[in-house]
């Protein structure tokens, strides 16, 4: 396609995405470097039915002069993001010099909560991404070599769990394994252990949500990659059967370099969306015991009834950053493929 | 003769109040949480509204939209029912207006105890209120032998005899979810300690304390007599708990005994509920539980036309003494004519005990928000209670700098 073409064709998804997508990433990346005025507060008297008291509240007069005047805030800098919610350079600073051993310090570290929610995120990222690759190809492969006739409504049953939205698909299994839902119940005869629940401890937690994240992404992989098994060449195939070789080499020497592409791109799309879990930690009720990034942007938007934008800007810009550089090495990669391939 | 007419006249006029309140124009919208005595009152405020539109939200998620739609202009909703804790961000912002010339105008029937007042100017005419109480089941106390639990430490040593007794695994219940409800729950154990949440006059956290370390120490024996799955539980879970006779002692919010008392679910339970007042901690005198009115607001952006229409609506329903006598079950109303019933037990009684109000200050809502979260991990038993409230303060701390509080 030449050049100018490309640029005509693009031009309305391009202005889109501007409009939709880089604005606002800008305009978040503004407030972020923002924190709310100082607030001038005096006392007052307040009578309720209970009582009258002398207490605060802020005062507005004075309050609304200084907002008219700056209406963004007050200028932080970097202030939001080094805070102890986010980076925590400071009590980091200050547990490596008060904390005896290595251990101790990094109790302290993921005690921050920036730093939990950001372990838990890239363990998420790490099982789920994988295993929603692994499955996803198993599943495909296997749907692939079954006879035409029951294929439809298999595939159409596979793909399922893509289906269900994810909030409803979650709250389903939160049923399921409450202490007395289906799994919960069995679980704890199983083990014969009546104070067992999956949702009081951390560990558990982790593992339903990481398998409930299996669960909802594979049927995205199985359909991209049976969609590129369809473009397998079957030459190649009939060949390699001849020359005797076995249905794991095919698939090892023949159908994974074809549909090599595909797999990256699958790979990057779930990084990114698996890097953004939100919903089951919602469905779950697991707020407790596992907190993503995305849920903390979530929580200094509503959790407060006061908004927190400085903090959700800034979680929200470290997200973008986080997933750039989990994205990076695929995206190297396949830069640098395509400019060996020119 | 005479005399009998006049009072049939009254009879058909004078007592539907909407001789009142013909209201001939505006536009009415508002929002409003999820409980039975709200959509009642709610319903009772549409009675006239004559021709002005009349729209209502009804969400439990009501704290989410409040602050954005009452923000824009114009706002979306005209009036915001809230309580202690949420009127404070609309004060915060200042979003919503003072009521005292309308109240002058067509606040008649609605008393002077029902106002609330900030340095002086009425912002919000409250209507019932409410608090968390103690809910027992009469059978299974009975049976055994164990008094009805005045203060905390009588609830842990009930729960654990119940469960000794098999008769239930986890006896005991409250609204432990991790974020508000959990919170929530902090505040009240903690001011029944007797305890601060800020240094005198300022917005600087003072709760790292013995009184903090007792609160959580209690909220953790409570919490192991509970469900295991109790940081999940809400409001709403542990009222499913009660009725599936799972549970034994329970602490829950006064609104909810009309529905824990209905004729839905199993009749041998519901007859065997009995509700009684707030406890008492660690020989305190004042109830650990805090006072909580509901009232209606008006938003600031909105047309003074709409303002009217609304209020005259609203304060119809908020002086309505056939509604309270009709929903006498549904709430403890603030309104004139009201006469406790059975369910109203728990609010009667945390008031006479001298329950203290929820702190109404600027930056307890920050506060309460990261006691939500800061807390739970000494509950998983994943640190010491000195270290989450350290933690607690940390997180408040650094909104609070955001937000310009310190």
């Amino acid at each position: 396609m030449p050049n100018k073409t490309f640029f005509w064709f693009f031009l309305p998804t391009g202005l889109a995405m501007i409009l939709f997508i880089g604005l606002p990433i800008i305009s978040t990346g503004i407030q972020s470097f923002y924190a709310q005025h100082d607030q001038v507060v005096k006392e007052v008297k307040k009578c309720d039915p209970f009582g009258c008291t002398v207490s605060i509240v802020v005062d507005q007069e004075k309050t609304s002069k200084i907002r008219e005047e700056k209406p963004l805030g007050k200028f932080n800098g970097f202030g939001t993001y080094v805070d102890r919610n986010h980076l925590a350079i400071e009590e980091i600073r200050k547990f490596w010099n008060e904390t005896n051993s290595f251990g101790e310090f990094v109790d302290q570290v993921t005690n921050l909560p920036f730093y939990k929610a950001l372990i838990f995120t890239l363990t998420y990222c790490l099982f789920v991404t994988p295993n929603v690759l692994l499955l996803g190809f198993i599943i495909a492969l296997s749907l692939n070599a079954v006879t035409r006739r029951i294929r439809g409504p298999l595939i159409f049953g596979t793909i399922l769990p893509m289906i269900v939205t994810p909030l409803v698909g979650s709250l389903v299994l939160f049923w399921m394994i409450d202490a007395e839902g289906i799994i919960g119940a069995n679980l704890q005869m199983l083990m014969d252990d009546p104070y067992l629940s999956l949702k009081s401890s951390k560990t558990l937690t982790w593992i339903t949500i990481i398998i409930y994240g299996i669960w909802h992404h594979s049927p995205f992989a199985f359909v991209v990659f049976y969609a590129a098994l369809q473009t397998v060449p079957q030459e190649p195939v009939e060949a390699a059967i001849i020359d005797g070789a076995s249905r794991w080499q095919r698939v090892r020497h023949i159908v994974l370099p074809h549909i090599y592409p595909v797999v990256t791109f699958v790979a990057l799309i779930s990084l990114m969306d698996n890097f953004r879990v939100f919903e089951p930690i919602i469905g779950f009720s697991a707020e407790g015991s596992a907190q993503s990034l995305s849920w903390l942007i979530y929580d200094n938007l509503v959790n407060e009834e006061v908004i927190l934008f400085g903090s959700a800007a800034a979680t929200s810009m470290m997200t973008i950053v986080g997933i750039a550089i989990l994205l990076a090495p695929v995206l190297i990669r396949t830069w640098k493929e395509f400019r060996t391939a020119r | 003769m005479k005399k009998i007419l006049i009072s049939l006249l009254f009879l058909l006029f004078g007592t539907s109040a909407y001789a009142d309140c013909n209201i001939k124009s505006g536009s009415i919208n508002i929002l409003a949480n999820d409980f039975p005595a709200l959509r009642t009152f709610v319903e009772t405020a549409k009675g006239c509204k004559g021709s002005a539109d009349f729209k209502v939200t009804h969400s439990s998620e009501h704290n989410k939209i409040a602050v954005p739609a009452l923000t824009a202009n114009p706002s979306e909703f005209s009036a915001r029912i809230a309580a202690n804790s949420s009127i404070v961000p609309l004060m915060n912002q200042d979003l919503i207006r003072p009521l005292d010339d309308l109240v002058k105008k067509y606040g008649k029937g609605i008393q002077d105890s029902q106002l609330i007042t900030i340095d002086g100017k009425i912002m919000a005419v409250a209507f019932m209120a409410n608090t968390q109480h103690l809910y027992y089941r009469e059978d299974v106390l009975k049976e055994l032998g164990i008094a009805v639990p005045k203060t905390y430490e009588e609830v842990v040593a009930a729960s654990e005899k119940i469960r000794a007794s098999g008769k239930m695994q986890y006896p005991y219940a409250a609204a432990y979810k991790a974020g508000w409800n959990l919170a929530e729950e902090f505040v009240n154990m903690y001011i029944g300690h007797g305890g601060e949440f800020f240094k005198a006059g300022t917005a600087q956290p003072s709760i790292n304390n013995a009184k903090g370390v007792a609160t959580l120490n209690m909220l953790k024996k409570l919490a192991g007599l509970s469900n295991p799955d109790y940081l999940t539980h809400d409001s709403e879970a542990i009222k499913v708990e009660w009725e599936s006779g799972n549970v034994a002692l329970m602490t829950l919010w006064a609104s909810r005994s009309g529905t824990l008392l209905d004729d839905d679910g199993d009749a041998k339970i519901t007859a065997a509920t009995k509700l009684t007042g707030p406890a008492t901690v660690a020989g305190g005198n004042i109830p650990a539980a805090t006072l909580w009115w509901d009232g209606f607001t008006l938003a600031k952006n909105r047309s003074d036309a709409d303002a009217e229409a609304t209020f005259r609506a609203l304060a119809h329903a908020a002086a309505n003494k056939k509604m309270v006598a009709d929903a006498a079950d549904q709430a403890v109303w603030l309104i004139e004519g009201f006469k406790p019933g059975p369910k109203s037990i728990g609010v009667i009684e945390a008031v006479k005990m001298k329950a203290k109000p929820y702190p109404m200050l600027p930056q307890m809502g920050l506060m309460h928000g990261a006691l939500g979260s800061e807390i739970v991990e000494f509950l998983q038993g994943k640190e010491s209670a000195e270290q989450a409230l350290k933690d607690v303060e940390a997180a408040y701390m650094s909104k609070a700098k955001e937000q310009g509080f310190l």
